[in-house]
């Protein structure tokens, strides 16, 4: 039995959280680091969205998919063609595409759940293998190798800010939407439910869950986060091409998810950062550095700290409410309830 | 000799090389229930060796059979500190620490030998064959001709050998393995050294082909994963069986379907793998029921 | 000096201990049955002796501790287990089940047995080509005690070998294994749960209750035993 501990933080404390937060998300962030940076924290952002996809469909729903570039892919297309070839605002792409890929999402996980655990990530890994080639081959639609030329969507002429700062906090707000309704997701007896059915599954089905439809329903909504993030990645950069979504993406997105916790919400944005960042100062040092701190990432990460590295910070952060008496009180729950990072608390 | 029969035979030698390291995925698998994804790269390392021992002197021949061996030893090793360690761990501690050691060792030939495309030897003359009405090159009659010994070595190991039928018994039942004094460990780290030997081979024919570099072994192992898939992971027949007819269809898809093309052939393999495991998850030949999940 | 002496035994799975203090010996050519219900600890003493669990406390083996060794080091001190379910390798013919059995043995020996209990068993003969797993359950559990005695055993460890059968074939089995006692001088310890028929061609027994030996006689006491008769032997 663990005694769950929910974290309460006094007021104060959480007033000075939130003015920190929003310092350094609202204001550090996008006017006072160098500004070729700003694009790339738009960047990583992006990435958060499609981690935390990762981290419900993965993390949560207990199914190894390896296929997120396929519907980053779907995301970002779907928001090229509709600019480029269909003069659409570029904002209003952005729910098309979320449900684009989450109709795609579910068209695929009935099929591809069927598959069990290794042979799942098989069959994804080998899906993401195939986007490049498939979007070179309907090249009338995609431009093909080529690519098609987005271009950058411009600030609003009445607010001071330029091209790449307006497109971080675009990312920024629809990142901060995401992340609450990947929340209430799982918040209550819909995480119980996902847990239990991916732990058990014998247990799930006499919870009166459905084991299957939950997890379909959850892989449909990691799809919309991939494609959601795949739209605002082609504003960013400007350009989609077909060799961009090839499997280093997805396992890219797959090393972020598992550096930043498989579990951790929080953590998505630090495996973001790991996967943006890292591969840059690798390739300073040596171009193929980047693979072997990827790969040595995952496996050191996996031995060491198995919750990621946000993870360990929610645990840390509870342990430290415990101590400092910031709790709500003490739940015994049964031991069952273990995320697949090996979290046994509640994160706050 | 007419283009269908050239293809067809053009693909039984690139099956061949699908075969072996199908089989080598198989070898991996049996009893220990990971798929490596990292077979590939370890391939490719054993390819780059022997381009490494050719750099310092050594001829073709020997230098392929040190490697072979080496490569043996290495995935004997492979699964002493690294598999055996994780037969406990959940499925996405297995699937991350392949997928980290895939990415690595990419990295590492990257960083040892850099990304230019190197040129590595083949094993067989340049040359063709007139069998009867057929012009075959040497090449390809050789893969052909290389593998199938080997698969007969095998054949004898796991057929007459008591090792071999040690080796078939920890694989189908640990537990009794050990009752009959079978060391089950000794047993997997023969596996493993195999299949490592194997995806040498398979390293060691692919390179001529298509140029020693990193991400050489790219697009065989997308064909291994589907040969194994199809024949079921579990079967070494399957393995073989599988390999050749995804060979096969791979040429026959790629020439005869031109909207398909040599480029996007690989949906062939996406298609081979969904639909095996959609309609018969154990594969042609497959006979256990996954017990890892 | 007895084959088969254990003293202290404790035993488990993890960190719940099954067996608590066990003593038992098993004399040379003695038939020992082990007698108790579900959950009793009885599938738990034979992979104690046989190191497939933890274990702790003393097993001396023909004069020489086994209770340190691995699995694999005590079968090579002449302990052949043959475990619940019988443990066939189902994927692999009967003749190559059997040819397993004799792993630690020399070619010759493996020769010379393979032809005496393919004789002895003369309905595995027949089937020698045949998957394991594709027997009938008394047709398995003859193959398995054939692979065990491939090993040339002193001591035959059999787990519930009446376990899914129907009883003309028990009776038919327990016959089997008095003959083998005869011709070999077979030391054998077998667990049963209802074991009328076991007893029969036994020596002596236990009854084991709750990890602890509770009853200790010759086998024709126990199956005297109205206590025992009621609760192990399905008498009223």
């Amino acid at each position: 039995m663990s005694v769950v501990v929910k974290p309460k933080l006094p007021m104060a404390v959480r007033l000075a959280t939130a003015i920190v937060l929003a310092a350094v998300f609202l204001y550090v962030i996008p006017f006072v680091i160098p500004s070729y940076l700003v694009s790339q924290f738009a960047t990583v952002l992006v990435f958060a969205i499609a981690i935390v996809g990762i981290n419900l469909v993965t993390g949560f729903g207990g199914a190894i998919t390896l296929g997120h570039a396929a519907f980053v892919a779907l995301g970002s297309y779907t928001t090229a063609i509709l600019v480029v070839r269909y003069g659409w605002n570029p904002y209003a792409t952005i729910p098309v595409s979320a449900a684009l890929s989450w109709i795609a999402g579910w068209c695929l996980g009935f099929p591809a759940l069927r598959l069990q655990g290794l042979y799942l990530a098989l069959g994804t890994l080998v899906l993401s293998i195939t986007v490049p080639p498939v979007l070179k081959r309907f090249d009338g639609f995609t431009g093909g190798v080529q690519g098609l030329s987005v271009g950058n969507p411009e600030a609003p002429v009445f607010l001071p800010l330029d091209d790449s700062q307006w497109i971080y906090f675009v990312c920024l707000a629809i990142a901060a939407v995401l992340y609450v309704v990947a929340r209430r997701i799982l918040s209550g007896p819909l995480r119980r439910a996902l847990v239990a059915a991916r732990d058990n599954q014998l247990v799930g089905a006499v919870m009166g869950v459905d084991r299957a439809t939950l997890t379909t329903a959850t892989f449909a909504m990691s799809s919309l986060y991939a494609g959601v993030a795949g739209s605002l990645y082609a504003m960013i950069v400007g350009f989609v091409s077909p060799d961009t979504f090839n499997v280093m993406m997805s396992l890219s997105l797959f090393v972020g998810a598992v550096v930043g916790g498989i579990t951790s919400l929080n953590g998505a944005i630090i495996g973001a950062m790991f996967i943006q960042f890292v591969p840059i100062w690798a390739s300073d040092i040596d171009v193929s550095l980047g693979g072997l701190v990827f790969g040595g990432a995952l496996i050191v990460t996996l031995v060491v700290i198995p919750a990621g590295i946000g993870g360990l910070g929610e645990r840390v952060f509870i342990w430290l409410c415990g101590k400092l008496g910031w709790v709500e009180g003490a739940r015994t729950t049964r031991a069952g309830s273990e995320a697949v990072g090996g979290a046994q608390n509640e994160p706050a | 000799m007419n283009l269908f029969a050239s293809q067809i035979v053009d693909g039984l030698a690139d099956g061949a090389i699908y075969a072996s390291l199908a089989l080598a995925l198989v070898f991996s698998y049996r009893s220990t229930g990971i798929v490596n994804f990292a077979q590939g790269e370890m391939a490719m390392l054993s390819a780059y060796l022997v381009w490494q021992l050719m750099a310092w002197g050594m001829p073709l021949v020997p230098a392929a059979l040190v490697s072979i061996v080496v490569s043996f030893i290495a995935g004997a090793l492979l699964y002493a500190t690294i598999v055996k360690p994780l037969s406990h761990a959940s499925l996405l501690t297995v699937v991350s620490v392949l997928i980290g050691l895939y990415l690595a060792l990419n990295s590492l030939a990257g960083f040892l030998w850099t990304y230019t495309i190197k040129a590595l030897p083949s094993l067989f003359p340049k040359a063709h064959l007139q069998l009867g009405s057929f012009t075959v090159s040497a090449e390809t009659a050789g893969i052909i001709a290389v593998v199938g010994v080997v698969l007969l070595l095998l054949y004898l190991l796991f057929e007459t050998t008591k090792v071999g039928l040690a080796m078939r018994g920890a694989a189908s039942t640990p537990d009794s393995a050990i009752l009959v004094g079978v060391s089950v460990p000794v047993m997997l780290l023969i596996g493993w050294g195999i299949a490592a030997a194997l995806g040498a081979l398979s390293g060691i024919l692919v390179a001529p082909r298509v140029f020693l570099n990193p991400t050489m072994m790219f697009g065989v192992i997308i064909y291994a994963f589907a040969a194994a898939t199809l024949g079921g992971f579990d079967s070494v027949v399957g393995a073989v069986v599988g390999g050749l007819l995804v060979g096969v269809v791979e040429n026959l898809v790629g020439t005869y379907i031109p909207w398909i093309g040599p480029d996007l052939k690989i949906i062939v393999a996406l298609v081979l793998i969904f639909g095996t495991l959609l309609v018969k998850p154990d594969g042609l030949f497959g006979r256990k029921k996954v017990v890892r999940l | 000096m007895s084959l088969l002496s254990i003293k202290g035994m404790q035993a488990g799975y993890g960190a719940r201990s099954v067996l608590h203090g066990i003593d038992l010996d098993v004399e040379e050519r003695q038939i020992q049955v082990v007698l108790g219900a579900n959950g009793a600890g009885k599938t738990s003493l034979l992979r104690a002796i046989s190191g497939t669990i933890a274990r702790e406390g003393t097993v001396m083996f023909d004069g020489a501790r086994i209770d340190g060794l691995p699995a694999r080091k005590i079968v090579a001190t002449g302990v052949a287990h043959v475990p619940q379910g019988r443990g066939t390798f189902a994927d692999l013919t009967v003749d190559e089940n059997i040819r397993l059995g004799a792993y630690l043995r020399s070619g010759a020996e493996e020769r010379q047995d393979r032809e005496r209990w393919l004789t002895f068993f003369p309905r595995l003969r027949e089937r020698l080509s045949q998957q394991a797993g594709s027997l009938s359950g008394g047709e398995q559990q003859m193959l398995a005690i054939a692979r065990a005695l491939m090993l040339r055993p002193r001591l035959l460890l059999l787990d519930e070998p009446s376990l899914g059968l129907a009883p003309i074939i028990t009776q038919g089995l327990f016959k089997t294994l008095a003959a083998i006692r005869e011709e070999t001088g077979m030391t054998m310890l077998i667990v049963e749960q209802s074991a009328n028929l076991a007893l029969e061609i036994a020596d002596s027994g236990v009854v084991l209750e709750s990890g602890q030996i509770v009853l200790r006689d010759t086998a024709r006491n126990l199956a005297g035993n109205d206590e025992v008769r009621r609760i192990y032997l399905g008498y009223e």
